[in-house]
């Protein structure tokens, strides 16, 4: 009996390890295969060079295009998602009652439910015609239109992260704001958002880590021309988008281009990781402020 | 409420408060106006899919194969492969997944180790899903050999949601009361007996809403399996775990990138099934816990 109950442990240890393992299998993975790529590219030339033609017959492997394509979608999707999520935040922590609330929330996460192939056919057959009334001159694939569905997907991710940290201020603090005499913008806005400011970061840090990730708006969208630019108009193609493009073509396995999607993808992961660890560093620094 | 009755309680006003209380109301419609803008875009997009595909929905569109020709063109393998992939996708992350959480809830609730594996399934969570396609590349179709198969998919897919149903399931498992396993102890029961047959019953139903919530998120998922090889062009089905497969959402991806209008109200008409799937999938996921929530209550 006692040595079951000790089997049994250590087979639900190895269970929990298994995501530890998983962890170390893709950072294994991706170095490997980044590993053989970079003995015959240099690496000099994969951060710095600006252009990126890997599929060409003359090939060059600057990474900086496809860096650049993600940076202004991402971006363009964060000037939708920060206000917008930040604004809800408030208003579901601070204006709305429960019933109001309790009506809200579970269509919002409707709404980060989902599937992005979904949000992709809209930026491509609905929100693009839609922009180019306004703005002639906008190509068929573009970086605003993906963009600005992003920034509506990655909202509610904001808007529930912003506000479970507004919630987590005490209410002793907006008693005292109210005491004083302050509205409830004044006290939104110059007690609970600065109170909150550590977790509201920590929202806006992983919603970045998440445009950044971000792969089929882009693919179905953004078009696939990797090239540096910040204008919003043209065809780019994102880190994330040129993994697709290589994993959707014919590229055999162990050449050169095939590797290229490994170093691309070692990129992308070392970059959103660093951003979830700061990430989840401030948050854990506003559940001590009011632990 | 208590606030607004003091300020109108307030005799004599103070300079600029009607200026404040005018910010304050317009500050709270523009706020709601955002949430609402947000909402509407959600309706817009069900509505612009509703109105370019319903068309094209009927029996044939549900059980023909993939066809050049895009009036013959259905979502048969498609939607095959897609239930297929998302049933053994659960079949392998249930049992990893409850298991590595009755490890972190149950026994190592302090130790270092759990504390490491804690911030690093909170990292996981937030890993881009592509990531976890080029993982499923390296690691099942070449390392293991399992080829483009539906179990390199699931495989992939079931990393990818065990952050989920590991979170989930601690919260099920937090949820049961400590007096039912005191009970379970003071019978003589030993640690294993109590949670298998006291507190993973009693945690089912809030593990399986997990579960499902999490396999509603897998069957969108488009680009990890893009990224493992699986086939964009399937006129067959599936018959083993070993034989290459295709998706609605795949299947969806190839529609769309291409020029002919016919094509892309066959992706609008895919979209709606796959909707359609994940909607009743969600149904149940909130019928289960509103069941759990009745029982506690009462």
């Amino acid at each position: 009996m006692r040595r079951w109950e000790v089997l049994i442990e250590h087979a639900l240890r190895a269970c929990a390890l298994l995501s530890v393992a998983t962890t170390a299998g893709i950072i294994a993975v991706l170095a490997v295969e980044s590993f053989d790529f970079f003995r015959t590219a240099s690496l000099t030339e994969f951060l710095l060079g600006t252009e990126w033609t890997p599929l060409f017959a003359d090939q060059k492997f600057g990474v900086l295009p496809l860096v650049a394509g993600t940076l202004l979608v991402s971006s363009i999707a964060m000037a939708v998602a920060l206000p917008m999520g930040l604004l809800s935040a408030v208003y579901l922590s601070e204006y709305a009652g429960p019933r109001v609330r309790r009506v809200l929330k579970p269509v919002l996460e409707v709404l980060a439910g989902v599937p992005t192939v979904v949000y992709g056919y809209f930026a491509l057959l609905f929100v693009t015609p839609l922009l180019q009334q306004l703005i002639p001159s906008l190509a068929g694939f573009n970086a605003l239109s993906p963009g600005i569905v992003m920034g509506i997907m990655i909202l509610p991710l904001v808007s529930s992260l912003a506000e479970d940290a507004m919630r987590a201020v005490p209410n002793g603090l907006r008693e005292a704001s109210y005491a004083l005499g302050a509205t409830r913008m004044q006290t939104s806005l110059t007690v609970v958002v600065p109170a909150a400011f550590s977790g509201i970061t920590a929202a806006f840090i992983l919603a970045i880590s998440r445009a950044v990730g971000e792969t089929m708006i882009v693919a179905v969208a953004a078009g696939q021309q990797p090239r540096l630019t910040l204008d919003p108009r043209v065809p780019i193609e994102t880190m994330t988008a040129y993994i697709v493009q290589v994993s959707l073509g014919d590229t055999p396995a162990g050449t050169l281009e095939y590797r290229t999607i490994f170093a691309v993808g070692m990129l992308l992961f070392v970059g959103t990781f660093g951003l979830n660890l700061v990430s989840t560093w401030l948050r854990d620094r506003y559940r001590e402020e009011y632990a | 409420m208590t606030v607004d009755a003091v300020a109108a309680a307030r005799p004599v006003p103070e300079p600029g408060t009607t200026r404040r209380r005018v910010f304050d109301v317009g500050f709270r419609l523009v706020a709601l106006a955002t949430l609402c803008l947000a909402l509407a875009a959600l309706a817009t997009l069900i509505y612009s899919v509703l109105a370019d595909g319903a068309g094209r929905l009927s029996w044939e569109f549900l059980t023909s194969y993939p066809s050049r020709r895009a009036s013959a063109a259905g979502i048969y393998p498609a939607l095959v492969g897609s239930v297929f992939v998302i049933a053994l996708t659960g079949a392998i992350a249930l049992p990893v997944g409850v298991a590595a959480a009755v490890y972190l809830e149950e026994y190592g609730t302090h130790s270092r180790l759990a504390r490491l594996i804690e911030i690093n399934i909170a990292n996981l969570a937030a890993v881009p899903s592509i990531i976890y396609g080029l993982l499923g590349l390296g690691l099942f179709v070449r390392m293991l050999s399992m080829g483009q198969s539906v179990l390199a998919g699931a495989s992939t897919l079931a990393l990818l949601v065990l952050p989920v149903v590991i979170l989930s399931t601690r919260e099920a498992l937090r949820a049961v009361p400590g007096s039912l396993r005191e009970g379970s102890y003071a019978l003589g029961a030993t640690k294993w007996q109590t949670i298998w047959y006291q507190v993973l019953p009693v945690a089912l139903p809030g593990i399986l809403t997990g579960l499902i919530l999490a396999l509603s998120r897998a069957i969108g998922e488009t680009a990890p399996l893009i990224t493992i090889g699986a086939l964009t062009y399937v006129p067959f089905l599936p018959d083993s775990i070993w034989s290459p497969f295709t998706v609605l959402p795949i299947q969806t991806f190839n529609w769309v990138s291409r020029p002919q209008t016919a094509f892309l109200e066959n992706a609008a008409a895919a979209i709606i099934v796959l909707l359609a799937l994940l909607l009743s999938m969600n149904a149940v996921a909130i019928w289960l816990r509103d069941r759990v929530q009745r029982r506690r209550a009462s």
